[in-house]
């Protein structure tokens, strides 16, 4: 058919993009100039380079997206290989941002993905601001956490509370865990954030100390007693290392004594390592089915050349196959996408003393805290010589420091919350100087 | 040997044993068999008779420059090979309609087939093939933003189908001797405060139940009133207000009311006509009569007791002791269940030890959870679908069109079904004019005028008249052009590979019916035709 026409290598997404259509978004102008736009100037973050991060790497890639970048802090371990495709076994102790982006290269010609080896933290908020839309492939609620508070804390508020479309930056997330999983459209002021519906994601279950002490019922109660309280007694100050074999090894003989002392059946190597690192079992079709809904998301968010995922997709094929589609309800008052905690100053508080100030505030509760004033660094806690260089900002007054600006946006990071549970995080907040603004500006104080 | 924690060795042994073939190696084949390959599926055999062409390039990730012009299936097939060399790989440079007109028993070697990419009339010869050498068949098609998968096998029957949420079997609603006879070796009212805090939640609630049972004529609490005093009682048993056992007792109470026996799940199964067990029966439907007899006579009218019991608050010495409780009885039970299989294969003129003892304690275990799944012939559902069904489908709204209400467009229709019926409009266009709706550019509005009333011609043939597809996505069918996108195969190929799996390892249930991938907005549906 048709042999005379050359073949276009994008023939397939050609159809999508290049014809209109009536069931497409608001924005959506077919032609060939959509096409290349979306080759050319958009940049996609994906995050994380495992089971869900290769395949929206091939799956972005197909879909038309050429810059791509990708972050991972992980190396590739013999266990990862019977799901995520790009890796193969010779490969193993590679990072896997850094395989996987050059494998996707490799077989798809023009594509560009550039890898970073690192922590999600080590890379400074300004890295997030430069990509047009962030994919997440994770498997942890603390990382997911904290990409959605930097995502939210580049958004702004006009006057009247209302986003400010040009400083949204949209998310698209994807997580599975054996059969079932889920893809979510976040964009932050519009759809929830993830923070606004964190009872989504409950927290871990963890085995009262006393019940690993002293009545263990479980394979994985030993398991945890061997972990978390045989292990100190026995190592003084040496940290476990779950990627040790060598210690997971031991935590696995401890666990099997103690199984025995107890008459608990069940204790056996692969559960060690399962309960031990809490893993997450994962297999390639779920990840496939997941991460193809993140990337079809992620192009029609970007070009407008279908309606988008309203809000919130769940997948389950336990029990036969159940999809369904639920549309959640911002949280008016989040603390991470909404307008930005407000804080009432006196003019005369010192940079050192607002610091204080984040520490005890009831919502805050942040410690370790950074602060950056549109996009200048005011104080920062790291590296050694950033600190040394903003320290003496500590002891002037914040008025001072903003230029006397009556009333703005100062983003802080830090450490949010109480003992154990600490983790990185970036808040925005509305600081407003007393006596330095016109009365009926105050009434913006209620969305606090 | 690696194996997934999710099926099990026995799962991994099944797959590993599993013979594949592919029909059509786009992105839909290539996608499926990559999850399946990885997963460490025993062999593959590809099927295919196209030349790799630049166009392939953009959506499928087994192909690169370097191999247009070659055969599909022999580059699909070395990149699979790379991801797993323990595959058996081969591929066959042959398009699957010739080799379904000319050689249906070539199929017959397979323990799976999955058909990509194959329009209507091949479908349903295929299927007609593969139900006849009781051979598994999986459809699976992406076409624009839409897809389709569809099981077809005679029946697929599942012991362990381990589903997420399913009550404990722990009889508290009717304990045996032995249950009973423990739970009296310990007193609730002891006065030392440790052992009080580590009386596991299933002793409470026996001797509760027995207590209340003795001052309510032999009955147990029915009614809310009732249910509410119970938990009452529950509570004015405690010492301290912080005693986790207790409140998980309170918690667990509703299993001392909860109905006995069978349910209609169960019923229906051992009510089922295979049942009735002769020489050509599966081992399944022997252990199913062994089971309906059992539940009729030793069980009176429960299941073989599964044997395990959740974690909860206890000291180890009572917690341990009662599993065992559980599991004495749960062996007594299978040694029953045991000798009826064996005096059922005798009476058919089996081996009485064809049935291995591992296979016949499966099946006691997961005995309240088994699932059998029919599926009708495809040419049977394309001919004479569920009419009342279809008619439902399409004219249901979308679920959640309430919240539609601020987007741009309220699809007046289910999107579902109307795709579904595009789709196979869209195999008749083909059929008769040689090209899919929208195939080429510049031939649009002639072909959307043309699939208008070839949709309407087929919902006719339906017996649909009073339905409509909407102009809207008619004009969306033509704007796909028969295009495979390569994010919309991904998502089919991997729903398919997710149901092989289950078909193959026979865990967990697979989906029924005709499932269509929306991607317009991802409300896809499972259309029971």
């Amino acid at each position: 058919m048709a042999d005379s026409i050359p073949q276009s290598r994008s023939r397939d997404l050609d159809k999508l993009l290049l014809r209109p259509g009536n069931l497409v978004g608001p924005t959506f102008e077919a032609g060939s100039q959509l096409r290349d736009d979306i080759k050319e100037c958009v940049r996609v973050l994906v995050i994380g380079a495992g089971g869900l991060g290769c395949e929206l790497l091939k799956d972005l890639a197909f879909s038309g997206f050429q810059n791509l970048e990708v972050i991972d802090m992980d190396r590739i371990e013999v266990t990862n290989l019977n799901r995520q495709f790009l890796f193969r076994i010779g490969d193993v102790g590679k990072p896997k941002a850094e395989v996987a982006a050059k494998r996707v290269m490799e077989r798809v010609s023009g594509v560009d993905i550039k890898s970073h080896f690192c922590r999600i933290e080590d890379k400074p908020i300004s890295f997030y601001n430069d990509f047009h839309i962030i994919v997440l492939g994770l498997d942890s609620i603390e990382a997911r956490s904290y990409i959605n508070s930097v995502a939210c804390s580049f958004l702004e508020y006009d006057s009247d509370d209302i986003p400010q479309e040009e400083s949204i930056k949209p998310m698209v997330d994807g997580g599975t865990e054996g059969f079932k999983g889920h893809a979510r459209i976040i964009m932050p002021g519009v759809t929830p954030c993830f923070e606004c519906t964190i009872w989504l994601f409950p927290p871990q279950v963890k085995f009262p100390l006393c019940t690993l002490a002293e009545t263990p019922r479980t394979a994985a109660h030993c398991i945890e007693y061997a972990h978390l309280i045989k292990w100190d007694e026995a190592h003084s100050g040496k940290t476990f290392d779950p990627d040790d074999p060598e210690h997971m090894q031991w935590v696995y003989s401890e666990a099997v004594k103690r199984a025995e002392l107890f008459g608990i059946p069940g204790v056996t190597y692969s559960l060690t390592q399962g309960v031990v690192k809490n893993i997450i079992p994962a297999i390639a079709s779920t990840n496939a089915i997941i991460s193809a809904a993140c990337a079809l998301e992620t192009l029609k968010v970007v070009s407008g050349c279908s309606k988008t995922l309203t809000n919130y997709l769940t997948y389950n094929g336990v029990e036969g196959l159940h999809t369904k589609v639920t549309e959640f309800v911002r949280d008016k008052d989040c603390l991470v996408c909404g307008p930005g905690v407000l804080i009432e100053l006196e003019a005369s508080v010192t940079l050192k003393k607002f610091i204080d100030l984040l520490e005890d505030h009831p919502k805050l509760l942040l410690t370790r805290v950074s602060v950056t004033y549109r996009g200048k660094n005011l104080y920062m806690q790291a590296p050694p010589v950033l600190e040394e260089m903003t320290r003496s900002n500590l002891d002037l007054p914040l008025f001072e420091l903003m230029g006397k600006t009556p009333r703005d946006i100062v983003h802080v990071t830090g450490a949010a919350g109480k003992g154990d549970k600490k983790q990185s995080c970036s808040r925005k907040l509305r600081v407003i100087f007393k006596g330095m603004v016109g009365v009926t500006d105050m009434d913006m104080a209620g969305g606090a | 040997m690696l194996f997934c924690r999710i099926w099990g060795e026995k799962g991994q042994a099944a797959l590993e044993k599993a013979s594949i073939c592919l029909l059509n190696c786009g992105p839909t084949g290539s996608e499926t068999l990559k999850n399946l390959v990885l997963g460490g599926v025993g062999s593959i055999t590809i099927v295919d008779g196209s030349k790799v062409e630049v166009g392939d390039l953009g959506n499928n990730f087994m192909v690169d420059e370097s191999s247009v012009g070659q055969s599909k299936a022999e580059c699909v097939c070395a990149f699979l090979q790379e991801l797993n060399d323990a595959v058996k790989a081969k591929f066959i440079e042959e398009h699957p309609e010739e080799l379904i007109e000319t050689n249906p028993s070539f199929f017959s070697q397979f323990t799976l087939v999955i058909a990509t990419q194959l329009v209507e009339d091949s479908m349903v010869k295929l299927d007609r093939i593969c139900r006849e050498a009781n051979i598994s068949l999986i459809f699976a098609r992406s076409y624009g933003l839409m897809g389709l998968v569809r099981i077809s096998v005679k029946e697929h029957t599942v012991i362990e189908s381990k589903p997420d949420h399913f009550l404990d079997d722990l009889r508290l609603n009717d304990p045996w001797p032995e249950l009973r006879r423990f739970a009296e070796t310990v007193d609730l009212n002891t006065t030392d405060a440790v052992v009080h805090k580590h009386t596991p939640y299933i002793i409470i609630l026996v001797k509760m139940a027995e207590e209340w049972a003795n001052t309510h004529g032999g009955k147990l609490p029915s009614t809310r009133e009732e249910k509410k005093q119970f938990k009452d009682l529950i509570k004015s048993k405690m010492i301290t207000v912080d005693e986790e056992n207790y409140k998980e007792a309170m918690e667990a109470s509703f299993k001392v009311f909860s109905p006995q026996g069978i349910s209609p799940n169960l019923q229906k199964i051992i009510n089922d006509s295979c049942s009735e067990v002769d020489s050509n029966s599966s081992d399944f439907w022997v252990m199913v009569a062994a089971l309906k007899e059992f539940i009729a006579s030793e069980g009176g009218g429960e299941t073989p007791l599964e044997g395990s019991i959740p974690d909860m608050t206890s000291s180890t010495e009572l917690y341990v002791n009662l599993q065992k409780t559980y599991q004495a009885k749960a062996e007594v039970d299978f040694l029953v269940m045991e000798q009826r299989v064996k005096n059922l294969l005798k009476k058919i003129n089996r081996d009485p030890a064809s049935i291995s003892q591992a296979n016949i304690k499966s099946f006691c275990r997961n005995a309240r959870k088994l699932a059998v799944c029919r599926y009708r012939l495809v040419e049977d559902e394309f001919n004479s679908p569920v009419q009342p069904e279809l008619q439902k489908y399409l004219t249901d709204e979308d679920y959640g069109t309430l919240q539609e209400a601020n987007t741009l467009k309220v699809l007046p229709e289910n999107t579902a079904a109307g795709l579904y019926i595009l789709l196979r409009a869209a195999d008749r266009f083909a059929a008769n004019y040689n090209k899919f709706p929208g195939q080429f550019d510049g031939e649009m509005d002639e072909d959307i005028s043309r699939l208008k009333s070839t949709a309407v011609g087929l919902l006719n043939d339906l017996g649909c008249n009073g339905s409509a597809i909407s102009e809207d996505l008619i004009n969306e069918m033509c704007r796909y052009g028969a295009s495979e996108l390569h994010v919309v195969a991904a998502f089919v190929g991997g729903v398919a590979s997710q149901e092989v799996i289950k078909l193959i390892t026979r865990q967990f249930i697979p989906m029924s019916g005709t499932f269509i991938f929306n991607g317009i907005d991802h409300k896809s549906q499972l259309l029971l035709l």
